[in-house]
């Protein structure tokens, strides 16, 4: 590892007027958070009671989703430029190799299934992109909160600082303070869910190792006595090995480097030069806040909610409630759009919660059998999965992380053309290559998320937006085509390979609405002005449904 | 294999839904318990599928996999 950046204290600030938002917790969400908000104008403080990035690689799986969220937030590149890209796994018992899967089978997408990357670069590079908003975003290093008081219109904060206390009023507070946050404790919310007994050890070290970049899932393996054992190749020739160690390991022990190096030796051979970079032994819960905004105060990350780390969706799941929330925030500040938006965050990102705890639930569940029984079945799994693909679908070593549907939610349109192929309201936006009017090549993803767009396919003939422009002003139209269309008040997109129309069911007419967090809010079979007016009314908790159905 | 068992999703991408009505079956169950309730289990399933050239074919490789595996692990 690098030498770890350390940030100069913050001098306590002067009294100052009341903040739009304060964010606290430094880490990846809470820059995420910060960044979003940053470049939608509104001016953001984040207190983070340390002075530097996370310590050892913590996080390393991004997922696609998470490289196109950052893409926005312009920071996406620097991530990919240095991580890992990988995009397969394979599932081995002892030395037999069961199957390897293909995450991202299919060209025409400009980010990879995944990246590795230590947490520590995520931040380094997060808080770089913040210190690109110095008017917008006031970053404090060793700002404690040390109390926080409500009120009807926002919160108190006390904050200690190296060079003594002030107090901070903000009109919503984000809490972006990790799994053991104080900012629930503070407010006295339980955190209900079941601790799993199972303790495993992660042991970073740096190798020149030949291991194909790939995910490396063992059960049984011949080289560790424990029941599984995962490996991940991060940058500069770091590796992580995840070892399963069993209920009764001791924690203390199992973290001396004189225990650790030899599990080490025995996956790598005795020849290999090997560093040990970090290791920690853990054991994890899967839980979540009953609810995720209390008043002015919004819990992201893994304040709200935490799982097992296998599939990768703690934080990935952060980085989506980043965007879930922020743009909700934005509209409600500037008075486009009412408070009680912010109850869908809860809503969409609360099912997101609860199907990311149900994933890593089930794979904790399967790598750990409890009984003889859940044992036979998961042998039998094992044992027929190498000749059986059912089986390859019942093994479970992971379900990796991906974007959350949020069908059926407040703020999308029920669907009128349900039967119709490509995405359906509340489907995450997929990527395709474009060609922009200049004939530059680029990627559709780039042209959705934001602002809200509407996404129009068109044939030969350009589309009549009619009065939309009237009806929806500042909506963005994006229209997609085979050839160059001339479409007054539009962006044109020339579908060079034809995979946008493909994977959004485009044909001449299809039109989608499309939310600044990049997840389809409608679609309509042609463009209706009126139609799409109402749909973004809903998508922005105006009309009465939206809101109703979110309280 | 001959080719009579199916090769396509037969759990229609929820294999994980399947996976755990099963196991969430044996909760609470002794071992002797989950073994009659494995076997009814069979028998009913064996009734679904119907067709004997299709059940020995299953029967086939749930035997192959079991020597191989040098049966089940404690």
């Amino acid at each position: 590892m690098t030498a770890q950046p350390r940030f100069a204290p913050t001098p306590a600030p002067e009294p100052g007027g009341r903040r739009p938002v304060v964010v606290i917790g430094a880490g990846p969400v809470g820059l995420t958070c910060a960044i979003d908000l940053a470049i939608r104008g509104v001016p953001v403080v984040v207190l983070d009671d340390d002075d530097t990035v996370a310590t050892g690689s913590r996080a390393i799986c991004w997922a696609k989703r998470t490289l196109e969220i950052w893409d926005r937030l312009g920071v996406g590149q620097r991530m990919v430029d240095k991580g890992v890209t990988w995009q397969a796994g394979r599932v081995f018992r002892g030395e037999e190799e069961l199957y390897r899967f293909d995450l991202l089978p299919e060209s025409g997408h400009r980010r990879p299934a995944f990246i590795n990357l230590q947490q520590y670069y995520v931040e380094e590079y997060l808080i770089a992109r913040a210190a690109e908003f110095p008017d917008l975003i006031d970053l404090r290093w060793r700002h404690e909160v040390t109390g926080l008081r409500q009120g009807a219109e926002g919160a108190r904060l006390d904050v200690a600082t190296p060079d003594g206390a002030y107090a901070l009023e903000a009109e919503w507070v984000l809490a972006a303070d990790g799994a053991r946050s104080p900012t629930r404790t503070r407010l006295g919310l339980p955190f209900p869910g079941p601790r799993f007994e199972e303790r495993f050890l992660i042991a970073d070290v740096t190798m020149k190792a030949d291991f194909p970049t790939e995910r490396l899932f063992w059960f049984e393996p011949t080289f560790h006595a424990g029941q599984s054992a995962l490996l991940h190749r991060q940058p500069d020739d770091v590796f992580r090995i995840d070892f399963q160690l069993g209920p009764e390991a001791d924690p203390e022990l199992e973290r001396q480097p004189e225990r650790v190096m030899p599990r080490v030796r025995a996956v790598v051979g005795e020849d290999t030069p090997v560093t040990l970079e970090w290791c920690s032994v853990y054991s994890f819960r899967c839980a979540r806040l009953e609810r995720f905004v209390h008043g002015r105060v919004v819990f992201v990350g893994d304040s709200a909610h935490v799982v097992s780390p296998f599939g990768a969706r703690g934080g990935n799941g952060g980085i989506q409630d980043a965007d879930n929330l922020c743009w909700k925030l934005a509209l409600v500040l500037r008075g486009e759009a009412p408070e009680s938006l912010i109850a869908t965050y809860d809503e969409e990102r609360g099912h997101a919660a609860d199907e990311n705890i149900l994933h890593s639930s089930r794979t904790t569940n399967f790598m750990t059998p409890k009984t003889k029984a859940e044992r036979l079945f998961r042998d039998g799994v094992l044992a027929l999965a190498a000749e059986a693909p059912f089986a390859r679908a019942l093994l479970n070593a992971g379900r990796l992380s991906r974007p959350c549907r949020l069908a059926g939610f407040s703020l999308q349109t029920p669907d009128p053309i349900p039967q119709a192929d490509g995405l359906r309201p509340g489907d995450p936006c997929v990527d395709a290559p474009v060609v922009d009017a200049a004939g530059r090549a680029g990627w559709l993803l780039d042209r959705l998320g934001g602002p809200f767009t509407l996404l129009v396919f068109a044939g030969a003939e350009a589309p009549d937006l009619g009065p939309l422009p009237d009806l929806a002003p500042g909506l963005r139209c994006v229209v997609v085509a085979e050839r160059l269309l001339a479409v007054p008040a539009a962006e044109m997109l020339r579908d060079a390979e034809g995979l946008a129309g493909l994977r959004y069911g485009g044909k001449p007419g299809t039109a989608y609405l499309i939310r600044p967090d990049a997840h389809v809010a409608a679609r309509f079979a042609e463009v209706d002005p009126a139609r799409v007016a109402e749909a973004l009314a809903r998508a922005t908790g105006r009309s009465g449904t939206a809101a109703r159905e979110a309280a | 294999m001959t080719g009579l068992l199916r090769r396509d999703d037969g759990f229609s991408g929820r294999a994980d839904d399947v996976y755990e009505s099963l196991i969430r079956a044996h909760q609470g169950l002794s071992d002797e318990e989950s073994a009659a309730l494995n076997a009814r289990l069979v028998l009913i399933l064996a009734h679904e599928v119907g067709d004997p050239a299709v059940l020995a074919e299953a029967i086939a490789l749930a035997q192959r996999t079991l020597r191989r595996a040098d049966g089940p692990r404690s």
